[in-house]
């Protein structure tokens, strides 16, 4: 499904600055894996989600995704295949726009001159029931009255609205509290099931990087240290995690917001 | 002031607030929805005027509307193009396109900067013509003004209700979710100034042909009378449907030329209303930003004054 060959990414090069964000990373995702991954500080996990997704062009390398070449493709046309969530739940819809507007425009159905018509609407309507908060009776108020729980369980709607080949969280639910961030982690492995969308999703909650999915990558310094998958991955606790990361990395696993219970 | 008197002063505020009107649509468009501030306005607004004058002198009057528009949507191209694709800041944008409008609307005119259009046919005296026996037949300006200015309404409240326009309104709103839902944030600016910038052409094209003439100045200070009706537009229905909002911004349009001519009536020199509007614009945009900052400086200075009683005291 995503197949990434020795892609790098360094930022400022030739100057003091200069970060080697990514060094010759690859990966490759079977269709409806879903792989957590965790890391340290600036290993280079949101940088990696960047690349995939476009934000910036790699240095070198290639990206394929679903047998289509992405490398050079912009950031808006691979959206049309990659659906994102970011730990900011305001950078995912339009605050001064109405729900229903919201949905719409990530919906994008019909011609650049089509309204939204009554079958769409109830389509939103009966997406937002699943959510379980009351949002289908709100469709016409701002988006900007929402709580920051909604608009990212809202995101998450219009991110998958169209079920897309690959879906991109990073650390989707951390900004949120405790109850929301169970109820949005539900919806979020509820929708992937059911349309079987291929995930990767940012973590800094071991369990969760254990308990989800179907395979946990560790990286450190630009690259992936550790790729746990299959068997091997079964009954695995967060000791064995942090030892394993441990030998594969050749140092602690150093992020000030890890969780490790 | 007799009632007739002040009827003449309501007229010519509903003649010239629906025409500006279109200009103030245009920023509605530009300012409020793609979050741009759209300088060029005046340069865009004496372009629609030169090139409607022009169009109508040679004796097109019906012809000047749409090439008008055209011209417009041109200027509103380059501005979009110099911020989208050559990295220059929207406001700078706006100026420079502003700036090299001056010597295009002179060459428009035919290296003049005046075009007189008293002995020429106009969408006005074209309207005159049609109205002539009916009830309306002086009302012709305000007719002819008022049918521009609700098909622009109603065009936009439809416009912006397509996925292109809320497209477009997402874009001013937060760009990152335009990219996300696959669409170019490039392409909805480049459109929205189009759109915006046929109505400010429309604007100009309109005046100059109610005025009779169009001269190098008719559009300076525009964007500043445009942004001080939008802002009371705003005030007044700047919440719900964009039908609502677009209403609001014609009766913005028609209250801050009733004001303003109302102080003409009381003596106000004719040369202040650039200055009544620049009061206006600024006032509007930092009144909710003192209210809000109101509290810190009240206590402060209640601070202030308890420790200077207490200092009294001892």
């Amino acid at each position: 499904m995503l197949n990434i060959s020795h892609i790098s990414k360094t930022f400022n090069p030739g100057t003091v600055n200069e970060k080697k964000a990514i060094t010759d990373l690859s990966l490759h995702l079977k269709p409806g894996d879903f792989v957590t991954i965790i890391g340290s500080n600036g290993a280079g996990k949101s940088t990696l989600f960047n690349a995939v997704a476009g934000s910036f062009l790699t240095d070198s390398g290639s990206i394929v995704l679903d047998g289509k070449d992405v490398t050079f493709m912009p950031e808006f046309k691979r959206a049309r295949m990659i659906g994102r969530l970011f730990q900011d739940p305001m950078r995912g819809s339009a605050p001064g726009m109405t729900i229903e507007e919201n949905l719409a425009l990530a919906a994008g159905s019909g011609g650049w001159f089509s309204h939204v018509s009554p079958a769409d609407k109830k389509r939103f309507r009966d997406r937002l029931a699943l959510l379980d908060m009351g949002l289908e009776e709100r469709m016409k108020q701002p988006v900007g009255l929402l709580s920051g729980g909604q608009r990212q369980a809202l995101t998450l709607l219009m991110a998958t609205m169209n079920p897309p080949k690959l879906l991109l969280l990073d650390e989707h639910t951390a900004a949120l509290d405790p109850g929301t961030a169970e109820k949005v982690l539900k919806l979020t492995r509820d929708i992937v099931a059911e349309h079987k969308i291929t995930t990767m999703m940012v973590t800094h909650n071991m369990n969760q990087a254990l308990e989800l999915g179907n395979r946990t990558l560790m990286m450190d310094s630009g690259n992936i240290v550790l790729d746990i998958k299959g068997k091997e991955r079964e009954g695995l606790t967060v000791k064995d995690l942090l030892l394993k990361f441990k030998a594969g990395a050749g140092k602690n696993l150093d992020n000030d917001r890890i969780l490790l219970s | 002031m007799d009632p007739s008197a002040l009827l003449a002063v309501g007229q010519t505020a509903l003649e010239l607030g629906l025409i500006c009107s279109l200009t103030v649509l245009a920023l509605f468009l530009s300012y409020s929805m793609l979050n741009v501030c759209d300088l060029s306005t005046d340069g865009c607004f004496t372009l629609g005027a030169a090139v409607g004058a022009m169009v109508a002198a040679s004796g097109h009057p019906l012809l000047s509307i749409p090439a008008a528009m055209l011209a417009g949507m041109c200027s509103g191209f380059v501005t979009a193009l110099l911020q989208t694709k050559m990295g220059i800041d929207s406001l700078l944008a706006g100026i420079i396109v502003n700036t090299g409008l001056y010597s295009v609307n002179i060459a428009v005119m035919a290296g003049s900067s005046l075009v007189n259009l008293n002995k020429a046919d106009t969408v006005f005296t074209m309207v005159k013509d049609l109205l002539a026996g009916t009830p309306l037949e002086n009302q012709y300006k305000t007719v002819t003004a008022a049918i521009a200015v609700v098909l622009t309404v109603v065009f936009l409240t439809l416009f912006l209700n397509t996925r292109l326009g809320l497209a477009i309104r997402a874009t001013g709103n937060n760009p990152d979710m335009v990219r996300s839902s696959s669409i170019n944030p490039v392409f909805t600016t480049v459109v929205g100034l189009c759109v915006a910038n046929a109505f400010t052409g429309l604007s100009g094209c309109l005046m100059a042909q109610s005025q009779k003439s169009a001269e190098i100045n008719i559009g300076s200070g525009m964007v500043t009378i445009a942004l001080a009706s939008l802002l009371i537009g705003t005030t007044l229905l700047g919440r719900g449907s964009i039908f609502t909002r677009a209403v609001g911004m014609v009766l913005g349009a028609f209250l801050f030329r009733l004001v303003y001519a109302v102080a003409l009536r009381l003596n106000m020199p004719a040369f202040m209303l650039k200055l009544v509007s620049s009061v206006i614009v600024a006032l509007a945009i930092s009144v909710p930003y003192i209210k809000a900052q109101w509290p810190t400086i009240y206590r402060r200075l209640s601070y202030k004054m308890v420790a200077a009683a207490r200092k009294g005291g001892d």
